[in-house]
């Protein structure tokens, strides 16, 4: 992984120094361990700061829209590709503004897992190829990395960047025959009873902070419905109703655009799955119209082209 | 919705021209039909604030 670290390093450097980009948007350490964020670089000479390893979950493509720079160098997972890929179709950025530095990914982190298996607060972490070795005060721990992914890491069957202009480090193998749809299936099995308690059971710790929008690449309208006064589309308060009004629109709002990058699971400070809506969308989408979100330039998405095989049997 | 908890049935999709009146009337024959077998809707209901 340090490789990976010193490459983006020096691609960045080079990229800025020549002049073909005006910043780099990557990753630096984060203040706290396993938490690292997202930076702008716009000098060679800070390109130090740049470094990747297990706990750059953050989605990058959240920091492109509608930005004005005429070159950006990005650093991109398989997933923040697919999401920059979206951004173009949307027209929230053009790709010539773009100069995609793609890595290759094995998965993120999951850094509750890590903190839940500790006793103690976490005040270091240092990883290989294939394990993770957290420390703190009196007590070290080593996982193997496949044991504290998130789990739609875990999931994932993009891992390598559908669009990049620089490569950082060799494609990695594409995990192959992952039931990505699991869990769905599960709540899908429920009656109508039992999937209402479900959600009413997720949903019950939610304390509408946002988080879980604003990470999301998807989401970029300037005013977001949440916060619109006039009219007023969902009370704002903790009504359930209201709060499960916001976790289903909000989903809606990402029907065949969601990559399942985790980005809202991973920014929920009370740990809501609400991945469960989105990726029920995914699932639908996937199986009526055979699409996946932010893989190619060159489709249109499913919301926004005709077919005349489209399944409608949904309307009498 | 259904995937939420919404009872099957009581969210219905139809497509009808304005010139399409007798299917109009038979839609919504069914329609109604359809939903005052499930019953009143318990889903989705806030209650008001009291106001003395």
């Amino acid at each position: 992984m340090t490789s990976t670290t010193e490459i983006l390093r020096e691609t960045a450097a080079r990229l800025l120094s020549t002049g073909a980009v005006e910043m780099v948007i990557g990753f630096r350490q984060g203040t706290v361990p396993m938490m690292n964020e997202p930076c702008f670089v716009r000098k060679p000479a800070e390109a130090g700061l740049l470094v990747w390893d297990s706990h750059c979950g953050i989605n990058l493509a959240n920091y492109v829209t509608d930005r004005k720079e005429k070159k950006i160098g990005i650093v991109a997972k398989g997933c923040d590709s697919r999401n920059l890929v979206t951004h173009i179709l949307e027209n929230k950025i053009r790709r010539e503004q773009l100069v995609v530095i793609g890595v290759p990914c094995r998965g993120m982190a999951d850094k509750r897992k890590i903190a839940m298996k500790c006793p103690g607060e976490i005040l270091r972490v240092h990883e290989t190829e294939t394990a993770i070795t957290a420390e703190g005060e009196g007590f070290t721990r080593t996982f193997e990395k496949a044991d504290v992914l998130q789990h739609n890491c875990s999931l994932c069957i993009h891992r390598n960047p559908v669009i990049h202009d620089e490569l950082a480090g060799e494609p990695v193998e594409e995990q192959q025959g992952v039931d990505r749809y699991a869990d769905v299936r599960a709540v899908e099995a429920m009656s109508p009873e039992q999937r209402w308690k479900y959600f009413e059971d997720l949903l019950a710790p939610c304390i509408r902070c946002y988080a879980c929008r604003n990470a999301c690449p998807l989401c970029y309208c300037p005013t977001c419905f949440v916060d619109e006064s006039r009219p007023q589309w969902v009370g704002k308060g903790q009504d359930p109703v209201d709060v499960r009004t916001f976790h289903f629109l909000r989903a809606y709002h990402c029907a065949g655009r969601c990559t399942d990058c985790g980005a809202c699971e991973r920014a929920c400070p009370v740990g809501i799955n609400m991945r469960l809506f989105t990726k029920k969308l995914e699932k639908d989408c996937l199986e009526l119209f055979g699409w996946e979100a932010g893989l190619s330039l060159e489709v249109r998405p499913a919301l926004d082209h005709y077919r005349p095989n489209d399944p409608n049997d949904f309307i009498r | 919705m259904e995937h939420m908890g919404i009872e099957p049935g009581r969210l219905q999709f139809s497509w009808i021209s304005s010139a399409e009146s007798t299917k109009f009337v038979t839609v919504a024959a069914q329609v109604t039909e359809a939903v005052r077998a499930l019953g009143p809707n318990t889903r989705f209901i806030k209650p008001l604030a009291e106001v003395a």
